[in-house]
Order: C-alpha cells, then sequence, then structure tokens
C-alpha cells in the first residue's frame, strides 16, 4: 500500500545519495515540484534516467544533484538547448557529468524491460550508427532462432521513479490520462515509486482500460496542484510555454541560473510557496 | 503570390506525403509539413507522434512532441514503448519525417555533437526517436535548411543512418526500412542517385541557381541530368501554411516548428 505523504516527507525517505532516479512523464505530466524538493533538501551524486532530460533535470544538473545522466533527446522542447546539461558536458560545470546516451526506442525498451523483470531489453536499432561506439552499455547479439543482429540494452531499474499524475484514490491507487509516455514503465521498473497527484478523490471513476497504477504497487502518493508545472497535466492545465521560453536566458548563464534556483527553490518552503514566489514575479513584470 | 524559401521548403516537403501514407512525424519542420500535407492535398494521412498519438489532427503545430491537443485529436493514444515496439519496428510506417543538425551525401544524419563526442565543441540534443524512425520506417523524407554547416562532407557523428557508406552498405548493414528518398531544402530537392545512393539535385526551387546550391553544400554536389524545376506554392498551399502559422503563433505566443 502506498503511504500518502507530503513530497517532503516522500523525498526525504526514499531518495538517498547515490540512488539511480527516473523523473518520468514525456512532455505531459513532468515532475517538476519532486525536482524542486531533490534540490531543496541537497541530495547529491544521483544518476538521472530520463528520456527527455527537460528542464527538471537542466535544473538538477545545475544545481549539483547528479554525477550520471542516462537519456535519450536533451532539449528545451520549441525553444533550443538545456544550457545547464550542455554546460556540464562541455566544461564540466557545476562537476563533471558522466553520460550514458541512447535512442527513444532503446530507453522505452529498456524501461519496459525492467518492470518485466528482464535483465536487458532487445531491439532492432543501431546497425550502423555511432552510438553504440561511445556507449558501450549498447551490445549487438544474433537473434537465436533467426540469426539477425539486433540490438540488446541493459533495462532500467531505478532505485525510485517519481511520476506526476491527475489523480488518487484515498487508499493511493493513481489514474493516469492522456500522453502516458514511459511513466506505467517507469513506475513498474523501480524499486520504490513515488507518485505527485493534482488531487485525491473519493472514487477514481476510472473507464474500463485506463491507465490506473495501483496502490500497493507504489510507495508514497503526494498531493502537490501544480506539481507538474511548467509541463501540463491533460484536464488540468496547459503547457505554460512561455515558460519555457522564459527558462533559455535563466540557465544560459551560471550566476543567473543559480541566483534564480536560490530565489525560488532553495528560498521557498515547497512547491506552493515556489508557485506563489513565481506567480507574484511574474505579475509584477 | 510572393512566397519564402522557408515556405517553398515547407511546401514541397508537404507535397511528397500522399493521402493514403501513415507517417511517423518529427517536431519542427517535418511536423508542419506533415500537417501542411493533411490540411491541404492529404487528408487522410495518418500522422503518428513518438509520444503516442496516433492518427493526430492537430489545428495548431505543437511546440513539443507531447502537446495536449495531439492526444486530444488523435484515433487512439498508445504508450511510448507500444509506438516504437509495435508501430514503428513492427513495420507499420510507411514515412518517416525527420529533420536534422547534419546530414552528408549519403543521407547520414547527425543530430548528436559537433566536434569529438567526448569533448564537444557543441552538444546537440541527441537521438530521440530518429535512429529507428531513419532504420524501420519504409521511407524516410528529411527536411531541414542548406548550408555549408548542414550539408557536410564527412558528419562529427552518424546519429541515424541513411546508405551509411554509400551503394549498398544500406542493405548489408540490415537496416529493414528503404532509407531516405529526399532531402528537401530551401534550395532544392535531393534524392539517391541508383547505384550510388548519393544524393544528387533533382529538382531547383524556382529563381535558385546551381552556384547557390554548390555554395551551400559542403560536399561536391552533382545535379541529376534530367534536372528539374520545383513548381512554386499554389496559393491554396501557401494561404492552408499561413493560416496554420497564424493559428499557431496565436495559440502559443509564438511560432511552432521552426527549430
Amino acid at each position: 500500500m502506498a503511504e500518502i505523504l507530503s513530497l517532503r516527507q516522500a523525498v526525504e525517505r526514499f531518495v538517498s545519495n547515490g540512488d539511480t532516479v527516473a523523473l518520468e512523464g514525456f512532455t505531459h505530466l513532468i515532475p517538476t515540484a519532486a525536482a524542486h524538493e531533490i534540490i531543496r533538501q541537497d541530495k547529491k551524486d544521483l544518476t538521472l534516467v530520463r528520456m527527455t532530460p527537460d528542464l527538471v533535470y537542466d535544473l538538477l544538473i545545475g544545481a549539483g544533484c547528479a554525477k550520471k545522466l542516462v537519456f535519450s533527446w536533451g532539449g528545451n522542447p520549441g525553444v533550443g538547448s538545456l544550457h545547464r546539461l550542455r554546460d556540464a558536458v562541455e566544461k564540466q560545470w557545476p562537476q563533471p557529468l558522466e553520460i550514458e546516451e541512447h535512442s527513444h526506442a532503446d530507453l522505452a525498451n529498456a524501461y519496459v524491460a525492467g518492470a518485466s523483470g528482464l535483465p536487458f531489453a532487445v531491439l532492432r536499432a543501431y546497425l550502423g550508427s555511432d552510438l553504440p561506439k561511445v556507449n558501450p552499455m549498447i551490445k549487438f547479439i544474433d537473434c537465436p532462432f533467426t540469426g539477425e543482429t539486433l540490438a540488446a540494452v541493459p533495462s532500467v531499474r531505478p532505485d525510485v521513479t517519481v511520476i506526476h499524475a491527475q489523480k488518487a484514490d484515498r487508499k493511493g491507487n493513481v489514474l493516469i490520462a492522456g500522453i502516458l509516455g514511459v511513466q506505467k514503465e517507469a513506475a513498474l521498473a523501480a524499486k520504490r515509486c513515488i507518485v505527485t497527484v493534482e488531487e485525491i478523490v473519493d472514487d477514481l471513476q476510472a473507464p474500463m482500460n485506463a491507465c490506473v497504477l495501483p496502490t500497493w504497487a507504489l510507495t508514497a502518493v503526494c498531493v502537490v496542484p501544480g506539481g507538474a508545472r511548467p509541463s501540463y497535466a491533460h484536464g488540468y492545465y496547459e503547457r505554460d510555454n512561455r515558460f519555457y521560453q522564459q527558462w533559455d536566458p535563466i540557465a544560459r548563464n551560471r550566476d543567473t541560473f543559480t541566483a534564480w534556483v536560490d530565489e525560488f527553490i532553495r528560498g521557498t518552503e515547497d512547491f506552493s510557496a515556489f508557485q506563489a514566489k513565481l506567480a507574484a514575479q511574474q505579475e509584477a513584470k | 503570390m510572393n512566397y519564402s524559401t522557408n515556405e517553398m521548403m515547407t511546401v514541397a516537403a508537404s507535397r511528397r506525403l500522399g493521402n493514403s501514407s501513415v507517417c511517423f512525424v518529427g517536431i519542427g519542420l517535418p511536423s508542419k509539413a506533415a500537417n501542411l500535407a493533411r490540411l491541404t492535398h492529404a487528408p487522410d494521412v495518418v500522422l503518428i507522434y513518438e509520444s503516442g498519438p496516433i492518427g493526430a489532427k492537430p489545428s495548431v503545430l505543437p511546440l513539443s512532441i507531447g502537446d495536449g491537443e495531439l492526444a486530444e485529436t488523435a484515433d487512439t493514444v498508445v504508450p511510448t514503448g507500444e509506438i516504437f515496439r509495435y508501430w514503428l519496428q513492427g513495420g507499420r510506417i510507411d514515412v518517416g519525417f525527420l529533420g536534422a543538425a547534419q546530414v552528408d551525401k549519403y543521407g547520414n544524419i547527425n543530430t548528436t555533437v559537433i566536434g569529438d563526442y567526448h569533448q564537444p565543441k557543441v552538444r546537440l540534443p541527441g537521438a530521440g526517436g530518429a535512429p529507428e524512425i531513419a532504420g524501420s520506417a519504409k521511407q524516410v523524407l528529411i527536411i531541414l535548411k542548406q548550408s555549408h554547416r548542414t550539408f557536410v562532407d564527412k558528419l562529427a557523428f552518424i546519429t541515424s543512418v541513411g546508405f551509411g557508406e554509400g551503394g549498398d552498405h544500406r542493405k548489408r548493414l540490415g537496416l529493414p526500412g528503404n532509407g531516405p528518398v529526399g532531402i528537401i531544402t530551401d534550395l532544392c530537392i535531393m534524392e539517391p542517385e541508383a547505384g550510388s545512393n548519393e544524393f544528387v539535385v533533382t529538382s531547383l526551387h524556382p529563381g535558385v541557381t546551381r552556384e547557390q546550391v554548390i555554395e551551400n553544400t559542403g560536399w561536391a554536389i552533382r545535379f541529376a541530368d534530367q534536372l528539374g524545376e520545383t513548381a512554386a506554392p499554389t496559393e491554396t498551399e501557401l494561404q492552408a501554411l499561413r493560416a496554420l502559422e497564424a493559428r499557431t503563433a496565436a495559440a502559443h505566443g509564438q511560432a511552432g516548428g521552426d527549430e
């Protein structure tokens, strides 16, 4: 059974220094609040796994929480680069960042394999590509039945996965709707799973075949309204495209980035206080 | 009607998409061209995005590959793993529509890095869905603006494979799809030459000279014997494109899809 906790409690108890952590959500339902809380609690030496690092890992990398990044597409969608990611890779700031780079199909398969309890995933990929030359975790095997050369990649088995979802019921069963990405697979591949939700309701009213994660497969459920902003939560709020644009100049420069993190994340008690502070700043503009 | 070279590029790319195609769409220019096709000559084209929507019919261009409207207008939304496993690797994609940071004369694509991988000059976003789209889609279309920096003699990094080292190399590698069939730029259309599979210019956009193409290509670009001229955008095409861009700007507060 998942415990209903505050996000602070959940991160304190279930995210440790040195953990392999996956914050998933494919452009939709990105668990921003959880990334902030990890920074507030100053977790260190994390191996971060995520198909699209997005702003959440730009934050964690720039704030010095990460020692390694496993990913498949590292840009700011519709805007350009993730400057903190680039600075870490190109100039080792604030510390060297080991990268392990895959393709989307590869990482998606690796999560499926992780959720399936398998040691590796097999897929038709990478023949002729340079990626296997720079990522020794990509290997090739011969199909035992046809002889076809296929790619093999290790499954993703995070110590902890964090996802955001629309709602949970009072027992901690979670309903996810809209673009699912690899959230279900990431949740089931992990040793522990924290889910932040927009609200807790009496009855999920989930249609048959809806994506419901049962409470007994989860570790903690935390109510964090707006917790996926600036990404979106289908049925609750839209993507804040403007913030993705505003992020570019904030993250482009080390000092403006650190000042922003100090003021808005380390300088606020929780995500609700962060949102209030950000809203006040936007209004003053 | 007057039109820009970017409009010519998008229109020329959109024309390559047939009405009965199932198309795996990359974000940015491919998404713009694919949706223009859907809004003009190919209303039944099936657009698949890697985030999970199958049969998306957005009225505005998505800024991210997983915008909510893609899901709302889709025939169905499936998990990302399923998109790559069942629908792409399963052999159900007719056309993969890709952008690129750099391309070489065999239609190989770099979206990973400029310079040395371990000490990069410029770190690019990376592979995303492109390597397997380039591998498994029955055909691939590539759209990007042409310059010395984007059309290079030798890629710093091959992220997604076109014809590899040329000739029958792609086949020898064992990639299931047929590879790239066209590169559409703001200057011209290139197609693979039979046999060598080297990309040669088969059609110049109106008003573009051979010299312009040569100047903006990093290898010794060749021209097909039967060099055509791309038909200028029609009024219908231009109106549909501009309306799409206007709706996108109004919805997002920024122009979508030029990245």
